[in-house]
């Protein structure tokens, strides 16, 4: 696979991690050892065997249209961090809008 | 901060604008997609979560079936495909308007897709080529807290979880070419023929000023003739039709400016204000960003020939097909159909004309004097307190000479105070025309001898006269006769 620290730097970006240079290159051999071993399994499935997403084979579960009850709004602001008027307060977003 | 904009009619001779629209639909399934909370519109924050739309550890969602039937019957309007087998994905990302930090949504196996509609916009046709309709949860609402109450300078944001996990419809075009300076009209109309479209499939509300139906424009420009599409910008915050145009207006116009200037169009989220501009949000993420992934927890649908074929009977008559059709067998020219259609009226003169009036008459009465009820009173025709099928028994006193057009609006008013039908209204307020010849016969001799110079004038031959007796006539039947019976009668007595 080769991965190289500029691709670890890439996923390391999506997952909103932060590490060093030192990190990204310590870390871009191991993830090839993680991606070597998951390649193993694409020598054995043949084309012949579908890609699998989910370990029962079930379709069309559905629940009928009707309400139950909720949770009591004190319940669940009591498992936030913080709160504020009702809601949930979250430190400023950032990098949405200028 | 000024932003160069490009004259628009200018901007459309230099350059071709490439259209693509993302509609949201809020479905109005009793309960969420994936827990049983109840799926309604405002009410107090946070009174409607469960560990399922909370996303708590351990909590498993379930499909709404009536959701998933929707969506078919939206896919089948649409003249969509329906996939024989598709699955749920989960679209990472980091915003808090999701507690989860992904939102179930579907990738590359929509429910939907490969459709078309045809819709109108003056008179001209335009298909509109659908991509795909896929089923996903909406997000919570954010509150920004701080100088504007904007995101950019918020201190904190307050969230709200009630409309997390209300099921959503998305229905996204193909890129839409060819419509010139049509272009914000063409979206503008697409959008009503979707509001149009669900309100006759009972899925949705459909009300943009709540947001159950959103649209995202998508417009980029290419030189005029060119094929390679320019790079475009997204505009989100479009809550209503007439946004919708002038959103558009004026990203061609902002856009032209730029490519005119030799400059680039920034491929990004813009933001509309309803003051009329657009400003930037967040670069456009790719696919990529999101991470999409197969939803572990949700087995996939698989809707059945058999299903789908029962789900297509249900279909009720779509309303542009139903529009060719009325307008064909009422024979309305273009504009007085045209009004029909924008006054609201189209299914309220439809009953009427099924309840015995004739068609002319169900127009006449539901843009005229009903029309005028509706205006004053501030409502849509259809919440005015009458029905079609009094209307078209107002309509049918009219035509056996039990009323006259004066008299009929006192019935209206009668019908719409709650006083009963139209026929109640006769007897309860004694509104009939007089029709009985002798008490008409004799107020014309009284109108007569009360005024003897006009009499005389008549039966010298200046009949143009006779409006002078008519008035004295209908004045004492308290209006309750039949003008051109009162004139025939006043002329055969002086002659």
């Amino acid at each position: 696979m080769a991965l190289t620290p500029a691709d670890v730097a890439r996923l390391a970006e999506l997952a909103r991690i932060r590490l060093t240079e030192d990190e990204l290159s310590a870390l871009a051999p191991q993830l090839d050892v993680i991606l070597d071993a998951v390649a193993g399994v694409a020598e054995v499935a043949s084309a012949d065997v579908p890609l699998t997403s989910h370990a029962v084979p079930l379709t069309n579960v559905f629940r009928p249209d009707v309400v139950g009850p909720s949770l009591a709004a004190e319940a669940v602001l009591a498992a936030a961090p913080a709160a504020e008027d009702g809601r949930f307060r979250v430190p400023r977003i950032l990098g949405e809008e200028q | 901060m000024s932003v160069e904009l490009y004259d628009f009619d200018q901007a459309m001779a230099e350059f071709d604008p490439v259209l693509g629209l993302e509609v949201h639909v809020e479905l109005n399934t009793v309960s969420k997609m994936f827990c049983s909370c109840a799926n309604v519109f405002g009410g107090e924050p946070n009174t409607r979560t469960c560990p399922v739309c909370l996303g708590l550890p351990g909590s498993l969602p379930v499909v709404n079936a009536k959701a998933i039937e929707s969506a078919i019957r939206i896919g089948l309007a649409l003249n969509c495909e329906i996939a024989p087998w598709c699955r749920f994905a989960r679209k990472n990302y980091f915003y808090p308007d999701m507690t989860k930090d992904f939102q179930t949504s579907q990738y590359d196996e929509p429910i939907a897709f490969n459709g078309w509609v045809e819709i109108d916009v003056d008179g001209e046709p335009f298909r509109i080529e659908i991509e795909r309709a896929h089923m996903e949860e909406d997000a919570g609402k954010s509150v920004h807290v701080g100088l504007s109450g904007r995101i950019g300078d918020a201190d904190y944001s307050l969230l709200d979880y009630n409309r997390a996990g209300t099921p959503l419809v998305e229905i996204v075009t193909k890129p839409i070419t060819g419509t010139g300076a049509k272009a914000p009209a063409v979206a503008k109309a697409y959008v009503a023929f979707l509001r149009d479209l669900m309100l006759a499939l009972g899925v949705s509300d459909v009300r943009m000023e709540q947001g159950s139906l959103r649209c995202d424009a998508n417009v980029s420009l290419m030189p005029k003739g060119a094929t390679q599409f320019g790079l475009r910008t997204e505009t989100k915050n479009v809550n209503s039709l007439r946004s919708i145009e002038a959103a558009l207006h004026y990203e061609i116009r902002r856009q032209a400016a730029l490519l005119a200037g030799g400059g680039k169009v920034h491929q990004e989220t813009r933001h509309w204000h309803e003051e009329g501009h657009t400003t930037p949000g967040r670069s456009k993420e790719t696919a990529e960003d999101y991470r999409y992934f197969p939803e572990p927890d949700l087995v996939p649908v698989a809707p059945s020939p058999e299903w789908i074929a029962e789900l297509r009977e249900t279909l009720p008559e779509l309303p542009d097909r139903k529009r060719k059709r009325l307008k064909a067998e009422w024979g309305f020219a273009d504009q007085e159909f045209a009004d029909i259609v924008n006054a609201g009226a189209l299914d309220l003169i439809e009953a009427t004309v099924a309840a015995g009036a004739s068609p002319a008459a169900g127009r006449k009465w539901w843009l005229t004097e009903l029309a005028r009820r509706a205006n004053e009173a501030g409502c849509e025709l259809a919440e005015l307190a009458i029905t079609p099928a009094q209307v078209a028994e107002l309509q049918a006193l009219v035509e056996a000479g039990t009323l006259n057009d004066k008299l009929a609006r006192q019935v209206i008013d009668g019908v719409l105070a709650g006083e009963g039908s139209p026929s109640d209204v006769v007897t309860g307020r004694g509104l009939a025309v007089v029709s009985d010849d002798s008490a008409l016969a004799a107020a014309v001799e009284r109108a007569i001898a009360a005024n003897p110079e006009v009499a005389e004038r008549i039966r010298s031959g200046k009949v143009q006269a006779v409006g002078a007796l008519i008035g004295a006539v209908m004045q004492e039947m308290r209006g309750q006769a039949d003008a051109a019976k009162v004139r025939e009668l006043v002329l055969a007595t002086l002659s």
